[in-house]
């Protein structure tokens, strides 16, 4: 990204403590340091900045950088801003700050202890929000049921970690107080309110301009949004532009990861697996700060809270706890796996307990193919499929046969061999209103309604016919713009190569809203639709004018190759080009009810999701797809790894724009899935320091740890979008830790399966009690030697911001 | 993520980096691949005063067979070793270890001697070095000295080199007909240091078993020629007295475990290849 | 040689893609910095600083090699080669138009490092199986792919590139 000649470049100092006071800060001898412009601090930014406005009603003291107190290792402590990036950080060595060091709170559980250290003592509670649902009449199916099948499940952090970090360019305008940002921010849009509320400015004054490309996000840019707080300050500070690149180590220790959530999920079961009721209690915990749009993944998957599955009673309770851990952000799949953990895994323990096939079960309970549009019990109105197909063919294609083959001959000859299922709703295009849900009844009148989700894009025409178009979906690798200029050049009767797609967004000058942005599976469902509904008005503009010149009827033009021709009579044919100079060089000459130009901005919404109601109903989404995985694991006996032998994920995702890139998502979606199943672990130690701070720690998966896998399709169109669309790409994150779970389950014939599945973890559980040290053996296993390797493993994060804090 | 400043001499003799070590000490630090030193510069956990790159040292880039040794220059990174035509005939265990040394691209740069003088307890050459019996020759103002690998390695990260001395090469034995060599390694993801690493190495039935990444530095034992049940409690107390540790990816018990099932394993392997 | 002294900016002269390029730098500058801001070269991509993701992976005298744990003082005199010079501006190498057929690209910030660490290995290693070329992979991380197409990629140039060897 070109910078002015004469920007700053920025590098923060982080807290090595995970709970502390600050007594003091001293940036004296940093701002002596050769080439330092600023130093910014937490008084600075109090005196600059409002903090950030939170989700839930609770007095959360939230900053752009820790204010009088730091709640997590690698809390932004201070800001240093100086001629580069080298520079900038050998200063940060030269700041003195002082801490008083506090008890901490690491567990979810401790942490929600009416006893438990307060991370906000205002709030009197670490626990920031409790709310329960009832649908049906859960505790009647109960009561009444022959059987009552529970699991307790833990979905862990886990980070998506894209290879290109966060980037903020901030520039001020002092005579107009406003800031220019440039940065691979992804959206939602709503969140972008609170950088110009804390900044003190209208949001008019606030500019952000997201670049042409970005390395990649799965969620993670969302959480930018407090560094450009920090920016803008620091480039109002200076009177210049300041450049901020986020490294490895800040973004592992502090970009904020998926949520941890307990889940004790019970199911009133009949003697045949019918699910009659469900019960789901959700305990998670968001790190020191409940940042927007958090809590998301608690409410986001609200109205899919019983999955694929027509189960009309249910239970909830949401409770959100607070720890000394880096905040929570965005992440792939966002609150899907967590879901679908539990319910899948409860899935397969009910087929366990009641002796029937993991398969029957699922099939017992899946809603019919004939009951679409289906409203579930917590109010999402599923839009399409055809689960029982999908299955169908998924088991012959995909070749369970051969996997249920394989399952035998291992088990015969003594190996460890299992196989797991697991199905999901997929949700796409997030209802605006969802996470009004959280708020009792009274609050969200008095708030107003909150529902829909526009989606936005414009094409444009110019003089020469030559098609341009632009959307708010700012993508980080997707291919938004081929599946842009593949439908506009559909529609218009020319080729993708004639079309150019412009997906940056400038918030000052182009079409958007809030729901703009990359998540929630929103592109093929909302952006793509109102480019296509766009298209269709320039199109319908394009036939009206060329009608008027070649005297036939609008409705007896078609568009092909660069032309507009008439059905009947090929003699009546003018190019687009001209037609479209008709347009701009001779408004004049144009009919009175076609208006002057050819651009055409679309901003649409989806009439289907509406507010919740009275009785907490809420349709999370516009569109649901259907997965249906299946896959074998051989464990080793020895080391506990896991190997899958293979994975076939079946995807209904509505009608495929674009199959190629369908397929690349899916591909993606399962390889961060693999690694959150069983590489990454976001560990800290008992202190709170982050255990896995560097690439070589925290494990994401490489093209050696990928499995054979098997991809199918099934296109049932949702009626709710005018392409029969609906969102894709996230729904491995969802369903594969259970799947996976559910074969070592099987394997291994257990009931609990930790997340992610080490091979530590699967040896504990193979090896029995260990063998102990022969009798003449005296020394304790060499203590002096463990200690000695111990250090090495040493949070790196600690070892380095406390070096700083020596000083 | 950069690096604090330094000095930089690309030295083009070995005298020339000796006379440097004794004017800085500590305080210098020599540079061959830098595939662990620059990671440590750029996290600033080191900040060294001098950067003494010895890349360029033509005296320090051979490979050649000295008498009973293959001796590897300092210079000589892991990817010339590896393409070395005569290197599985010579030193078959190194062969099977070094594809297990980081990756492809770590390689290219990362050094055979480099990895030796860091001692890292979980990497692959040190312990390959431990279990044939190699050497490390050094070199400083004072003059030249040869270490057996067991003088030289002291412990976690920690060696006998002395900090004037330049380590010039490293020797390893050259395999003799009716050796069996096996090497073993358990590790998250393939190219990550090692959980457990075993080498293990028979001659004429006897059989010696080395194992990295669980105590302090590659512990090697003789096993002779025990079987059996005596071979499990031998392999019991061995991985006792290694103790092991607790980390983010693996418990002591769990390499303790390694020791006991793939220690068996390695040394039952290791006879075959002579049979 | 001179020690070169630390604070100081000092001239480094290397090939970059056949060129003589010429830029200051300090004797701690990694040479990924100084490819990227002093000469331009914005096409290698900066993912961990530490090694391990192999995004700003470039050559140097040939070698695939890390730019992060390289300092732009020691290619002084080297030849470096960076994704941009992999082929002709306008054209694409044989391995860039398997990526594109494959879709192995989606986000394409890893994908330059995996670039130039296939070409070095297709080079020396024509014949190179599936698993091989896994392994080179595996010396890289990319968060998009699942690095299915990336293999499928990899594959196909080696398959036409035993068969192109064995065509007369």
């Amino acid at each position: 990204m070109p910078v002015r000649g004469d920007t700053l470049y920025a590098a923060i100092l982080r807290s090595p403590h995970p709970h502390a006071e600050i007594l003091s800060i001293d940036a004296s001898k940093a701002l002596a340091r050769p080439g330092v412009a600023a130093v910014l601090t937490g008084p600075e930014v109090k005196a600059m900045t409002e903090p950030f406005i939170v989700g839930v009603k609770a007095p959360i003291d939230d900053w752009a950088l820790a204010v009088d107190r730091v709640r997590y290792v690698g809390e932004p402590v201070a800001v240093i801003v100086a001629g580069d990036r080298y520079q900038a950080e050998d200063a940060l060595d030269a700041i003195e700050v002082e801490y008083r060091p506090l008890p901490i709170e690491l567990d979810p559980r401790t942490a929600a202890r009416p006893d438990a250290t307060l991370l906000h003592p205002a709030c009197k509670s670490n626990i920031v929000h409790d709310r329960t649902f009832r649908y049906g009449d859960p505790e009647s199916a109960f009561a009444n049921a022959p059987h009552r099948i529970k699991l307790e499940v833990e979905y862990p952090r886990v980070l998506c970690a894209p290879m290109e970090g966060y980037i903020v360019v901030a520039d001020h305008n002092a005579a107009e107080d406003s800031f220019d940002v440039i940065a691979n921010f992804q959206g939602p849009f709503s969140v972008l309110t609170v950088v110009p509320r804390a900044l003190r400015v209208a949001g008019n004054k606030f500019r952000l301009r997201t670049p042409p490309n970005s390395g990649g996000s799965f969620g993670s840019k969302l959480a930018i949004f407090p560094y450009m707080v920090l920016i803008c300050i620091a480039a109002k500070k200076t009177g210049r532009p300041v450049k901020w690149v986020e490294d490895r180590l800040e973004h592992l220790a502090a970009s904020g990861s998926g949520p941890h959530r307990i889940t004790n999920i019970e199911a009133a079961v009949a003697k045949d697996g019918e699910i009659l009721a469900l019960n789901c209690d959700h305990l998670e915990e968001y790190g020191a700060l409940l940042r927007a749009p958090m809590p998301g993944p608690l409410y986001r998957m609200h109205g899919v809270t019983t999955g694929t599955y027509g189960i009309r009673h249910l239970a909830i309770r949401n409770r959100i706890v607070l720890t000394n851990k880096a905040p929570v952000s965005l992440v792939r799949g966002f609150g899907g796996p967590q879901i679908y953990f539990a319910l899948e895994r409860l899935v397969q323990r009910i087929a366990v307990e009641l002796k029937l096939e993991p398969l029957a079960v699922m099939r017992r309970n899946l809603i019919p193919a004939n009951a679409f549009p289906y409203r579930t019990a917590a109010g999402a109105l599923l839009d399409s499929g055809d689960f029982q197909n999908a299955i169908a063919t998924a088991i012959d294609e995909g070749g369970l046969g051969e996997l249920q083959h394989r399952r035998e001959e291992a088990r015969k000859a003594g190996r460890l061999y299992g196989i797991g299922f697991a199905c999901a709703s997929e949700p796409g295009v997030s209802n605006m209103g969802y996470l009004s849900t959280l708020l009792p009844l009274e609050a969200r009148r008095k708030a107003g309604p909150k529902d829909g989700a526009i989606g936005t894009a414009t094409v444009a025409v110019d003089g020469n016919g030559q098609v341009t178009v632009a959307s708010d979906s700012t993508p980080q690798g997707q291919g938004h713009r081929t599946v842009l200029a593949q439908i506009v050049a559909d529609e218009l009767g020319l080729t993708p190569n004639d079309i150019a797609v412009n997906v940056e967004l400038d918030t000052s000058k182009d079409a958007w809203s809030i729901a703009a942005g990359n998540y929630a599976s929103r592109f093929a469902a909302s952006t793509a639709n109102a480019a296509y509904l766009a298209a269709g008005r320039i199109r319908k503009k394009l036939a009206a004018i060329a009608a008027l010149s070649l005297g036939v009827s609008s409705e007896s033009l078609t568009f092909k190759g660069g032309k507009i021709c008439s059905l009947t009579d090929p003699t009546k044919t003018l190019p687009l080009y001209r037609v479209a100079g008709m347009a701009h060089w001779s408004p004049g000459s144009l009919p009175d009810d076609i208006t002057p130009g050819l651009r055409e901005t679309v901003q649409w919404n989806p009439r289907e999701l509406t507010p919740p109601t009275e009785n907490d109903e809420i349709n999370t989404s516009l569109t649901y797809g259907f997965i249906f995985d299946f896959c074998g694991v051989e464990i080793d006996r020895i080391t506990g790894e896991v190997r899958i032998d293979k994975y076939v994920t079946m995807h209904d995702g509505g009608r495929l724009l674009n199959p190629a890139l369908v397929e690349s998502q899916v591909h993606g979606a399962l390889g961060q899935a693999f690694g959150a199943t069983l590489y990454e672990n976001f560990a800290y130690g008992a202190d709170g320091n982050l255990l896995t701070s560097t690439f070589a720690d925290y494990l994401l998966p490489t093209a050696m740890e990928i499995p054979p896998t098997q991809l199918l399709y099934q296109e049932t169109p949702s009626p709710f979008t005018p392409l029969g669309t609906k969102g894709v790409g996230e729904g491995n994150s969802m369903t594969t830790p259970a799947c996976i779970g559910n074969a070592v389950a099987d394997a291994l014939g257990i009931r609990d399966v930790p997340l992610p599945i080490t091979p530590v973890r699967i040896a504990a559980l193979l090896h029995g009690e260990e063998l102990p040290p022969p009798a003449k053996f005296t020394s304790a296993p060499s203590s002096t030697t463990a200690a000695t390797v111990e250090r090495r493993h040493d949070s790196l994060m600690q070892r380095l911001f406390s070096k700083r804090e020596q000083l | 993520m950069k690096p604090a400043q330094f000095d930089y001499l690309r030295a083009g003799s070995i005298e020339e980096v000796v006379s440097h070590l004794e004017t800085y000490g500590d305080r210098a630090r020599i540079m061959a691949g830098g595939q662990t030193l620059m990671p440590m510069l750029n996290f600033r956990l080191v900040e060294p005063e001098l950067i003494i790159d010895i890349t360029g040292i033509a005296p320090l880039a051979h490979i050649r067979m000295s008498g009973p040794w293959v001796e590897i220059g300092a210079a000589v990174t892991q990817s010339s070793l590896l393409d070395w035509s005569d290197l599985s005939r010579e030193v078959p265990l190194v062969a099977a270890a070094l594809p297990w040394v980081g990756h492809f691209q770590t390689r290219n740069r990362g050094t055979v001697c480099g990895s030796i003088a860091h001692a890292d307890p979980s990497s692959e050459l040190p312990l390959v070095l431990a279990v044939l019996g190699g050497a490390i020759d050094l070199a400083s103002k004072r003059g030249t000295r040869t270490l057996k690998v067991s003088e030289f390695q002291l412990g976690m990260l920690t060696t006998a080199r002395a900090p004037d001395e330049l380590i010039t090469s490293v020797r390893f034995p050259r395999a003799k007909k009716g050796e069996g060599y096996v090497f073993r390694e358990v590790a998250r993801r393939h190219g990550d240091f090692a959980i457990v690493s075993l080498a293990g190495m028979a001659v004429a039935g006897q059989v010696v078993l080395g194992v990295g990444g669980v105590a302090g530095s590659p512990t090697v034992r003789a096993f002779g020629t025990l079987k059996d049940a005596a071979l499990d409690d031998a392999l019991n107390a061995f991985a006792w007295e290694m103790g092991g540790h607790d980390d983010v990816h693996a418990t002591a018990r769990y390499r303790r475990d390694l020791v006991r099932m793939l220690g068996k394993q390695v040394i039952e392997e290791a006879r075959a290849c002579l049979s | 040689m001179p020690i070169l002294k630390a604070g100081e900016r000092h001239t480094v002269t290397l090939t970059l893609n056949g060129r003589p390029a010429t830029g200051y730098a300090e004797s701690r500058t990694l040479l990924s910095d100084f490819i990227r801001h002093e000469l331009g070269a914005t096409g290698t991509h900066v993912g961990c600083e530490h090694g391990v993701c192999g995004a700003c992976t470039v050559r140097v005298d040939g070698k695939a090699v890390r730019s992060c744990l390289t300092l732009a003082v020691q290619a002084a005199g080297c030849q470096v080669e960076t994704v941009e010079g992999l082929a002709p501006r306008g054209t694409l190498s044989i391995l860039q138009e398997a990526f594109k057929r494959h879709h192995a690209v989606q986000c394409g910030y890893c994908t330059p490092g995996i670039l130039m660490s296939l070409t070095h290995y297709l080079e020396t290693n024509p014949e190179a199986t599936e698993m091989q070329l896994r392994e080179v992979i595996g010396g890289h991380l990319c968060r998009c792919t699942g690095y299915t197409q990336i293999v499928a990629a990899a594959v196909d140039v080696a398959t036409r590139l035993r068969e192109a060897a064995r065509k007369p």
